[in-house]
This record gives C-alpha cells, sequence and structure tokens, in this order.
C-alpha cells in the first residue's frame, strides 16, 4: 500500500487502518532488533535530521538508533547549538535545513503547533517528536505496540492516564490512539492538572485514584514537572505523591495482570513508587524498546513513501 | 443659510433604502438631506452623483493602534490612515502603545503632525495618551498636558491597570479634566495573553487559554469604580457574555460605563485558531458562539455602545511563527465596516444599531465630530455600496498590516468615498 500522509503531525491524521499497519510494521522490525547484527540496508542513501529544540534522552536516541539500523544517515541538531539561540526563526532554520536536501525531519520543540508549522513549509517528510503541550504521536503509537505485545490488542482494555494531564502531549496523543484503537480511557489527577476543557473529550475523569484505578488493565503514568508546583497549581510533591503516586497497594484494586506504563524520565516516588518501577508489571523497559521498533518502522513508512507510489 | 458648495445627488439613506435623497453642504457642514430633486444644485456647486450607493455618516473607530513612533515597520500614521479612509473612518483614536509612549505632549503633538502632512483632508486623528508614565502601571501620566496636546482619552491599553487603587486615582484625576478613560480588561494573574480562548479548542490545541472570567472580573472592577466614583469608564474590545452581564447589570444601576465590543467578535470563534492560525491570535481572545451571540443581543440593546476595531497591525513575519510566538492581534480597519454589514445584511444585527455603534456612540462618548446629517454637522460622510463584494487579500489591503483571519474570504460592502469636513478624502 502507499503510505498516504506525507508528515506525522499527530496520531489524529491516522485511521484505525493506518494505526494498525504501523503497529504490524514495528512487529516486523522488532525480529531486527534481536539479531546479532542489528542491520538492515533498507534506508541506505537516506538521510534524516534529527533537530531536538527541547531536551530529550529517549526519544532522540531512539530515533537515532532506529535511523541507524535502517542505515540512513542521522544528523543531530540541538536549539543550544542551533542559530536559533541567535534569534533565527523557526522558519529561517528549518528551511535552512531543507535545503540541505534530508528525506525527512524529526523534530522536538517546546510550543503546541510547531510541527504542523515546519511541516506546511517544507517539502520533505516531517514526523513530530513531540510540540509543546499538544502532541507526542510516536510516543503514543509505541505504548500502543507495548500494550498490544502484552495483551495481543487493545480493543475492549481500560487503560487509566493518570497525572498531569493539562501539559501532556502524551496525554492528548494516547487519549486519542487508544480510543482509536477500540481501548477505554479514563483520566485521574488533581483538577489543577486538567484542561478546563477536559469534559469535551467525552472520557471518565477521576481526581480519586484509588476509585480511578478499579478495574483498570493499565496505568499511564504521567511525569510531574516540578514547575507545577512553582505555578501555583499544587501544593508540593510530598502531597502529590500522597494522592497520586501508583503504586502496589493501588495496583492491588486494579484488574488482575494490571500494567503500568511511564514514558519517562521517571521521578521514583513521586507519579510511581520505586519498587513498582521494577515491577514485572511495569512495561517502562518494554516502552523503550518499542520505542526502537516503532521509530524504524516510521521512518520507512515516512521515507519511502515516494518510491513506492511511483 | 449658507449657499450649497458641494451636492450629493439621489443617495439613499440606510433607514430608506428606497428614498433617494440629495446631501447639501456648505464650507463642511451640513445644509440639509431632502427628498432628491426637491432643491436645486446651487451654480458653481460640486455635484456627485450617487445613485446606488448608500449615504452614512462617516465611522468613527476609538481604538487602533498605528504603530507610529517606533514600529514602522507594522504601521504607520500615513499607511494607517489611508487604511482607515477605505474603511470608511472619518476619525480614528490611536492608542497610547508606539514606541516611545504616547505619554507627553511631544509624542501627541508628533502625531498630529504626521497626520496632517500625510493627511491634510482627512481622516481625522485623535491619539489616546497614556494613563500612566510609559504604560508602566506605577506614576500618572501628565493627563492636562497631553489633553491640551490633543489626546482625547487616556488608556493603559495592552497593559492594564492591576493596582485598583492606582486605578481609581487615575479616574479620579482623569475626571477632573472630562476626559474619558478607557480600560482594556484583563487580569494579569488569570490571564497570560495567550491569544486563544480557555476552552475546548485550547485543550485540543495543548495551547494555554485566556478564561473569559480574566476580562469579566476586571470589567466587575471597573463597573463598581465607576459607580462608586461616579466617573466614566469605557471598557475596550468587550469579548465575552460573562462581561456583558455585568456591564447590564452596572448600566441599570446607573454607573457611568460605556463599552466598545469588535467586528471579529461578532464574526469569528476560538474554532478559528484551529490549525493554529496566528492571524486569530488576537487579545482578549476569539470565544464562543454563545459569546458572540451575546455581543450582539448587547450591541442592539445598547449594553454595548459602540464597535471599534482594535486595528492591530503586525508585519507578516511577525505572524508567521509557532502560535505562542506570535504577536496578538488582527489588522481591522479595511474590512469592519463590510463584516458588520453582513451581519446586518442577515439580520442578526439592525442597521439601527450598526450606525448607532459605529458612528453615534463613539462620537458621543469621546466628544469627537459627529454627523447626523442635521443642520450645522459636520460633513463627514460616506457613500457606501452596499451590494459590491471584494476580496480579502494582502494587495487589496492598504494597511502595512495583512494580519487578518479574513484573507482569501470575499466580503460584501464596499465604501466608494469618504468626506471629511465636506472634503473628498478617497
Amino acid at each position: 500500500m502507499t503510505w498516504p500522509h506525507k508528515d506525522l503531525l499527530d496520531v489524529t491524521q491516522l485511521s484505525r487502518a493506518d494505526a494498525l499497519e504501523i503497529l504490524r510494521a514495528a512487529k516486523s522490525f522488532q525480529e531486527i532488533n534481536s539479531r546479532p547484527v542489528k542491520k538492515v540496508p533498507i534506508l541506505k542513501g537516506k538521510s534524516v535530521i534529527l533537530f531536538f529544540a527541547e531536551p530529550s534522552t529517549r526519544t532522540k536516541t531512539s530515533f537515532d538508533v532506529a535511523g541507524k539500523r535502517l542505515s540512513a544517515d542521522t544528523f543531530s541538531l540541538a536549539k543550544s547549538g542551533s542559530s536559533l539561540v541567535k534569534g533565527e526563526s523557526l522558519k529561517d532554520t528549518v528551511l535552512t535545513l531543507q535545503a540541505m536536501k534530508p528525506d525527512g525531519i524529526v523534530m522536538r520543540h517546546n510550543m503546541s503547533g510547531a510541527a504542523q508549522f515546519i511541516a506546511e513549509r517544507l517539502d520533505c517528510a516531517v514526523i513530530n517528536a513531540g510540540d509543546g503541550w499538544h502532541a507526542h504521536p510516536t510516543q503514543a503509537l509505541l505504548d500502543a505496540f507495548t500494550l498490544t505485545e502484552r495483551w495481543g490488542g487493545v480493543e475492549g482494555k481500560t487503560v487509566l492516564i493518570l497525572g498531569d494531564v493539562a501539559h501532556s502531549r502524551v496525554a492528548r496523543s494516547n487519549v486519542h490512539l487508544l480510543r482509536l484503537l477500540g481501548a477505554n480511557v479514563r483520566l485521574c489527577g488533581p483538577r489543577t492538572l486538567m484542561p478546563h476543557a477536559v469534559k469535551s473529550w467525552n472520557v471518565p475523569v477521576f481526581n480519586d485514584l484509588d476509585e480511578a484505578v478499579r478495574g483498570v488493565d493499565a496505568v499511564m503514568c504521567l511525569r510531574l514537572q516540578l514547575e507545577r508546583q512553582q505555578a501555583g497549581l499544587l501544593p508540593d510533591v510530598r502531597e502529590y505523591s500522597r494522592r497520586y503516586c501508583m503504586n502496589m497497594a493501588r495496583l492491588a484494586k486494579a484488574a488482575r495482570n494490571c500494567v503500568v506504563l511511564h514514558p519517562g524520565p521517571i521521578n521514583r516516588g513521586w507519579e510511581i513508587a520505586s519498587d513498582l518501577a521494577d515491577a514485572p508489571e511495569s512495561l517502562i523497559l518494554d516502552q523503550v524498546s518499542s520505542g526502537v521498533d516503532v521509530r524504524m518502522a516510521l521512518l520507512h513508512l515516512y521515507l519511502t513513501r515516494k518510491e513506492r507510489k511511483e | 443659510m449658507s449657499q450649497a458648495d458641494l451636492v450629493v445627488r439621489r443617495a439613499a439613506l440606510a433607514q430608506a433604502p428606497q428614498d433617494y435623497v440629495d446631501l447639501f453642504v456648505a464650507k463642511g457642514r451640513v445644509l440639509g438631506v431632502f427628498p432628491s430633486g426637491s432643491q436645486p444644485a446651487p451654480e458653481g456647486a460640486k455635484v456627485v452623483e450617487a445613485e446606488g450607493l448608500l449615504l452614512l455618516p462617516s465611522l468613527t473607530d476609538v481604538h487602533v493602534h498605528l504603530r507610529e513612533p517606533g514600529q514602522e515597520w507594522k504601521e504607520t500614521i500615513a499607511t494607517g490612515l489611508a487604511a482607515a479612509a477605505k474603511g470608511g473612518f472619518g476619525s480614528v483614536m490611536c492608542m497610547a502603545n508606539t514606541d516611545p509612549v504616547n505619554d507627553q505632549a511631544p509624542i501627541t503633538e508628533t502625531m498630529l503632525d504626521k497626520a496632517a502632512r500625510s493627511h491634510p483632508r482627512g481622516p481625522r486623528l485623535y491619539p489616546v495618551g497614556a494613563l500612566t508614565v510609559g504604560l508602566e502601571g506605577k506614576i500618572l501620566a501628565p493627563m492636562e498636558e497631553l489633553k491640551t496636546a490633543g489626546c482625547k482619552a487616556f488608556s493603559n491599553d495592552g497593559r492594564p491597570v492591576s493596582d485598583s487603587e492606582l486605578f481609581r486615582r487615575a479616574l479620579e484625576y482623569a475626571s477632573d479634566l472630562g476626559v474619558p478613560v478607557i480600560d482594556h480588561c484583563e487580569d494579569p494573574w488569570l490571564a497570560p495573553a495567550t491569544g486563544v480562548n480557555e476552552g475546548v479548542v485550547s485543550a485540543r490545541l495543548g495551547l494555554r487559554g485566556n478564561p473569559d472570567i480574566s476580562e469579566a472580573i476586571q470589567a466587575a472592577r471597573d463597573c463598581l469604580l465607576a459607580e462608586y466614583l461616579n466617573v466614566p469608564v469605557h471598557l475596550a474590545h468587550i469579548s465575552s457574555r460573562r462581561s456583558v452581564e455585568i456591564i447590564r447589570a452596572a448600566k441599570a444601576k446607573g454607573a457611568p460605563v460605556t463599552a466598545e465590543t469588535c467586528p471579529h467578535y461578532l464574526i469569528l470563534t476560538e474554532e478559528a485558531c484551529e490549525g493554529y492560525n496566528t492571524n486569530a491570535k488576537v487579545n482578549p481572545p476569539l470565544r464562543t458562539g454563545e459569546d458572540r451571540q451575546a455581543l450582539l443581543a448587547a450591541l442592539e440593546d445598547g449594553t454595548i455602545d459602540a464597535l471599534a476595531t482594535d486595528h492591530a497591525p503586525h508585519a507578516a513575519h511577525e505572524k508567521e511563527t509557532p502560535f505562542d510566538e506570535a504577536p496578538n492581534g488582527i489588522s481591522g480597519l479595511e474590512t469592519a465596516l463590510s463584516v458588520t454589514w453582513e451581519l446586518a445584511a442577515r439580520g442578526e444585527l439592525s442597521v439601527e444599531a450598526l450606525i448607532r455603534a459605529w458612528c453615534q456612540r463613539p462620537a458621543e462618548i469621546f466628544g469627537l465630530p459627529l454627523n447626523r446629517f442635521q443642520l450645522g454637522d459636520p460633513a463627514d460622510f460616506i457613500l457606501f455600496d452596499p451590494n459590491a463584494r471584494w476580496k480579502v487579500t494582502p494587495q487589496a489591503l492598504l494597511s502595512k498590516g495583512k494580519n487578518t483571519p479574513l484573507l482569501g474570504r470575499e466580503l460584501t460592502g464596499v465604501v466608494k468615498a469618504l468626506y471629511v469636513a465636506g472634503k473628498h478624502v478617497s
């Protein structure tokens, strides 16, 4: 099939069939990652610029590993080393990058809509590696892949997204994708960390975690940023963790075999108890492995769509 | 009665578009409006044929940003007044957030001088003086000096005074001078000027929204101060139902409060920000359909007195950024009458309310020239083709600011001519 999308800006662009196709492709690349020699030539001669205008460990490394395993040339650019700090506009920065003829740009940016902004101005593929509070489609896809690996599929399962939903691109993309794939989603967190118009998302919202966790098949913890306390949205981390830290006692109230996810980096003892993070129920490191599988699939789909059309 | 030197023939008044009338003007003032052909045009008078056109008082815009001095790449007094003339405005009031701020007489005088040199026939320019020095909200600006130089109002527009004690004293001081104060209502603690409403769209786009209560809370404070001090306060660019309800209640109690809203709040809602459209980024932000309906009703019943554009031109490259980075503001002078006329044509607003809000009330509130087509009124008027269509393109706009969410839209209604004090401006 010809891949219909030039860019991956958010999961909202994807049909259910598109999402399932990505997960199928990720499965096929997973095998490569278990070989002794983890490299195939399918993107040989392709170049990808990893433009991370905001700090990132796992997403950036994951894309870098994924690209190199497919034999693409990857080039990294961070905001601190770019002309953005000299006051160059985002438009001029990305037009400059495009003039070097990459096949794709993977971008992380602190402003919502930045990925769409550059995609509208560039001919090459743009993959959103997280834009502000808006979207993190590759994270949502790797989360869905991780859960699919565990369960065989997410349809009919109930996933609780826990924590700072208001400021979370991970939450926004996951709410959409999980429901697209047939899962039930609920949210839990203090009202100060929920979007004011969260009702319009039509998902159950809880502020009591002990109630929210009942019967769920997975809990997806979100990272708590300390700046939320400084902004007056929370009393302190201690009180937050009393109310919203996912731990073994709360896991016992969930459905049997409930698993726990976290997009990382984790704050041990804040949003997830340290022992739970290391327990067999924790899929945190599976998520990281899945990240490489999914990003290989995405780079392949988005960087070869033109050839396949011809 | 002096002899007419200008006669506009076979125009129609908006209130009775089926009847032809002739307007007689002498020495820049109205002599009268008569059934067409009932009075002969005097020998030597300039005769303008206006068949098919509506004769309206020129519009008054009490809220524009002309950016000069200091930000001439966005707009100048020359380009801004050209845009005003094209939009049918005979008088405009320009805000003080220039660089340097209009907080002393030489700045006001420079503005007036630039206007006189670039547009000697009009539109008339009336600067708004800063309420506080540098718009910093700390020290009162020299209001008497500014008034003497030509300022017709005082405002901290864009940087509202959150200190209620200082704002109270500013109102009292300005009232001694008989000059009204305009307030941009925004609680700075509640509302970073993010340019998008807090609601469904901001929740989906992952943008920090500005809640309507930030406007309403400050509007409530201002209404209470106006009532308590019995001094006039004019509330700028009201955008929300909640503020309308507060103003209505204050007026019912007799508080000397007046208010304006802008065309964009009447024709657009928060959905215009979808796709991170920076041309729809404005402060206060575009709100919901419910707010839009409340504003229309408030204009109709007079709770909201006036329309104003809040014309806020920006350079294209300044708006060509991610949403958070873009400056707030919509370039509005040239589309204002078309879009509000379309509202009237669709029956969402009466023509009477439209003329009251664009022509009569703004002039009354700020003591500016007002043309009711009565003997002796200033002959500030437009000839308007309510059926002509035009497309909003960067090329079509005379303003340097092409930043309007209406780009690409076809609008109905074109100002064919503007006269100020009986002189043809454009």
